[in-house]
């Protein structure tokens, strides 16, 4: 048995300096939103022309006056991302921008892919995406209360603010783009940390119900210990289907697919170290469970 | 928990070789009256262009209300009613009318069976609302009002998109509408969208007008910049005929002096009214006006009662082709504008799917070699389970004629890393059982019995987040709350139910055997 219990208040420290750094760094240095929340264009261009590169291509953007330009590349030397704001939203800028490149590459560029967002939806997308994450943590946090009592609720709401938050965190960090799919990735993390947590949850109830002599502090590391296998097991396999999409699905999944291998990590540590600590920081006891039990 | 009757196994066999059969539809092609349901890919992997409209409804909004200044001039005048200093400002009339008529005209709007005001029973309201300010008379859109305005708008709108994008021929075009002022068009395998952009962008709305010099023209006067020059003339505001009264519009081939043209027929009431306005107008210059610009002002030499004419501006084959579809195709209500555009080539969607597919592959094989050496016979019983999951999830999906996206792809390749869980969970738990149980059967059977709370709570959870996604998300990401939501139902199925005869099968013929797990 592993005694995971006795690096309770070392990893509680951690995760309550993790949060507090990820929450001033989405404060003070915030999230790069992509086009999909910011508004703007995106072109993606895939050059057959070595003459066409990052610098390139810069100078011959910053000449068309479109805002803030930036241009990276995208996956390999002959692809590249472009973005700019598109501020005066103009109409026909995709044309514009193309007969512009005409005259610097000739034909030896191709767009492969073109989004263009404005301001309305962006606002409209970035406010139902807040809204998806606040309505999704909510009705977890109901169904929860409904499964289990307010300790353990309590517990696994933490846990998942505690993801959510570190993994944004995360991408303000490293300025990694926020854009749908990270919301759609921030979701399934709440859902996959949300299950971790339940199943050692369910197994602390059941060992509640069976030992009234052991104190909550061994029996969690129990219930921990008794799940451990399952918890690696799920977690090793959830992390190598999404390593087979970071490596191998392309570009566009890149982001998304981190987010992910980051959520499944700090889901998987925080149902360990921060929903079980918080059952023992409120003396959850065997009365607990049966009072309720009672008034079922 | 072990126990399964032949029924039970038969219907199970059946349902899923059904769904492995539907799922392979798509690699083989079936013939097509027996079974034609196919997995419909995203804008995203198969390539094409999303657009998203939005009506501009202001104009509208003014130019009704224009309208009704008339119309309530006119109404009251015959019940002898004056109304005075009648005015626009900020989408609301403004008018004056003598105190003693006040009352009249405020019990006229406010008539259930008023025919200046309709009234919608269903929403318990008047199209306009009315009030007395005291100083003057307030009429403006009720609620109800502007949401039947927007809607009918909306209506034409859409009505006239589709048949300017099915002008153009593109392959299955989805045109929807989104909200009451939005219209959103799918353009699969549609490269380039700009010629369909350029066409969306044009209200397309044409008036023949003459151009005149005196300012105090009865209808009012307007001065209007050529289409292709800055040059500028002045237009009267009455319109001899719109764009309503075209029958037909083509291009052609102006034998005479080598120059593109637009021809095109009129109805009887246009052909008539062109007949008479060219036939006072001889010597006259006849203003040909597309969306406030003039393409041409032709002078008029003969009368034309043939109910046919052309247009011609220095039109190139293209110009012209596609001047002849906007009035083929009938003016927009109001304008629209693009908020959204997607395109995807097909060369990227095609390299999407190539990734997709090849993590699908590798993360398959890497989960499938990691259950084999940790589980040994219980790994393959999984592995098996895993496959028939995949089958009859892509089976669902095609069904349903779901569409694939490139994170729907991601959604399944996530559903197989996850899908274990179940099993593992129910493996894990006949392990502990063991520890105290010699008899196999008890064992396996409390196994199965003791993970399931467990299991549901941990499906429900992933369950809720998907269905927040699929009601939230847009595009792409419902495809991936799709494939995340149904990889759900098919990884229970496939756990509970041929997980389940496998295992069940196994200990029945190996009871008496120790460590089976």
């Amino acid at each position: 048995m592993i005694a995971f219990n006795k690096y309770y208040n070392h990893f509680n420290l951690l995760s309550s300096i993790l949060i507090v750094v990820s929450l001033l760094l989405l404060i003070f240095k915030g999230l790069n939103f992509g086009i999909d929340f910011k508004g703007g264009t995106l072109i993606e261009l895939r050059a057959s022309d070595t003459k066409i590169n990052v610098s390139s291509l810069r100078d011959r953007f910053n000449q068309m006056d479109l805002g803030d330009v930036s241009v990276k590349k995208f996956g390999n030397d002959t692809d590249f991302l472009v973005k700019f704001e598109n501020k005066d939203n103009k109409k026909n800028i995709i044309e514009e921008i193309k007969a512009s490149l005409d005259k610097s590459f000739g034909n030896n560029y191709d767009f492969r892919r073109v989004e263009n967002v404005g301001p309305k939806v962006s606002a409209e997308l970035l406010k139902s995406g807040v809204i998806a994450i606040s309505l999704s943590l909510a009705l977890m946090l109901i169904y929860i209360w409904i499964r289990f009592e307010w300790q353990f609720s309590l517990g696994a709401i933490l846990a998942l603010f505690h993801d959510v938050i570190v993994t944004l965190g995360v991408f303000s960090l490293f300025s990694l783009e926020i854009n749908l799919s990270i919301i759609a990735a921030v979701l399934t993390i709440v859902g996959y940390s949300m299950n971790d947590t339940v199943v050692i949850f369910d197994r602390v109830r059941e060992n509640l119900r069976k030992y009234s002599d052991i104190k909550i502090f061994e029996l969690t590391n129990i219930s921990i210990n008794e799940t451990l296998s399952r918890t690696i097991i799920t977690s090793a396999t959830t992390l190598l289907a999404l390593l087979a999409i970071y490596l191998f699905g392309g570009e566009i999944l890149k982001g998304f697919s981190l987010a992910m291998i980051l959520g499944v990590i700090f889901g998987t540590y925080s149902s360990i170290y921060i929903a079980n600590t918080v059952l023992v920081r409120l003396r959850v006891s065997q009365k607990t469970v049966l009072r309720e039990d009672d008034q079922k | 928990m072990l126990y399964f009757s032949k029924l039970r196994i038969l219907f199970i066999t059946i349902f899923s070789v059904l769904f492995i059969l539907i799922a392979s539809s798509n690699l083989f092609k079936f013939d097509d009256s027996f079974f034609d349901k196919k997995i419909n890919l995203g804008l995203d992997l198969q390539g094409g262009s999303y657009l998203l409209l939005e009506i501009d409804n202001e104009p509208v909004i003014e130019q009704k209300l224009q309208n009704l200044t008339t119309t309530i001039r006119n109404y009251f005048k015959e019940k002898n009613i004056k109304i005075n200093n009648i005015k626009i400002e900020n989408q609301n009339i403004f008018f004056n009318v003598i105190d003693n008529d006040k009352q009249a005209v405020l019990d006229v709007f406010q008539d259930e069976n008023s025919d200046l005001n309709p009234y919608y029973p269903r929403f318990k309201s008047h199209q306009l609302e009315i009030e007395d300010t005291g100083l003057n008379i307030k009429v403006n859109f009720s609620k109800q009002g502007l949401i039947k305005l927007k809607t009918s708008s909306q209506d034409q709108a859409i009505e006239i998109v589709r048949r300017r994008v099915d002008e153009v021929g593109t392959n299955e075009p989805n045109i929807l509408k989104r909200g009451n002022n939005r219209i959103l068009v799918e353009l699969p395998g549609l490269d380039d969208p700009m010629r369909i952009k350029s066409l969306l962008g044009k209200t397309a709305n044409l008036t023949f007008r003459f151009v005149t010099n005196d300012e105090n023209d009865r209808f009012g006067v307007e001065n209007l910049k050529f289409e292709n020059s800055l040059e500028e003339a002045t237009v009267s505001k009455r319109i001899i005929i719109s764009g309503e009264n075209l029958l037909d519009a083509q291009p052609k081939m102006d034998t005479q002096n080598n120059q593109t043209i637009v021809s095109f027929t009129l109805d009887r009431v246009g052909a008539k009214r062109f007949g008479k306005a060219t036939s006072t107008g001889i010597g006259k210059k006849l203003a040909i006006v597309l969306d406030g610009k003039i393409i041409s002002a032709p002078v008029v030499r003969d009368t034309i009662a043939s109910g046919s004419g052309q247009i011609s501006g220095g039109f190139t084959f293209q110009s012209a082709t596609d001047l002849a579809l906007l009035l083929r195709s009938g003016a927009l209500p109001a304008p629209l504008e693009i908020i959204e555009e997607r395109t995807v080539g097909p060369d990227l969607g095609q390299d999407s799917i190539n990734a997709g597919m090849i993590a699908l592959a590798i993360g398959f094989m890497l989960v499938i070699i990691f259950m084999f050496v940790k589980y040994k016979f219980f790994g393959l019983i999984t592995n098996v389970t895993l496959i028939v999951n995949l089958f009859i999830l892509l089976g669902v999906l095609t069904l349903f004629e779901a569409t694939l996206t490139l994170p729907g792809i991601a959604g399944i390749i996530l559903t197989v890393g996850m899908a274990v869980d179940a099993n593992v969970l129910i493996f894990e738990r006949i392990k502990e059982e063991l520890k105290d149980e010699t008899n196999n059967i008890l064992a396996f059977d409390g196994g199965y019995t003791k993970s399931r709370t467990a299991i549901l709570d941990a499906n429900i959870t992933t369950l809720l987040a998907a269905i927040i996604l699929f009601f939230m998300g847009s595009g792409p990401v419902k495809g991936f709350a799709v494939t995340l939501g149904v990889g759900i139902f098919t990884t229970l199925f496939s756990v509970y139910f041929i997980a389940r005869l496998f295992t069940s099968i196994y200990v029945a013929r190996n009871k008496d055997k120790e460590k089976l797990i």
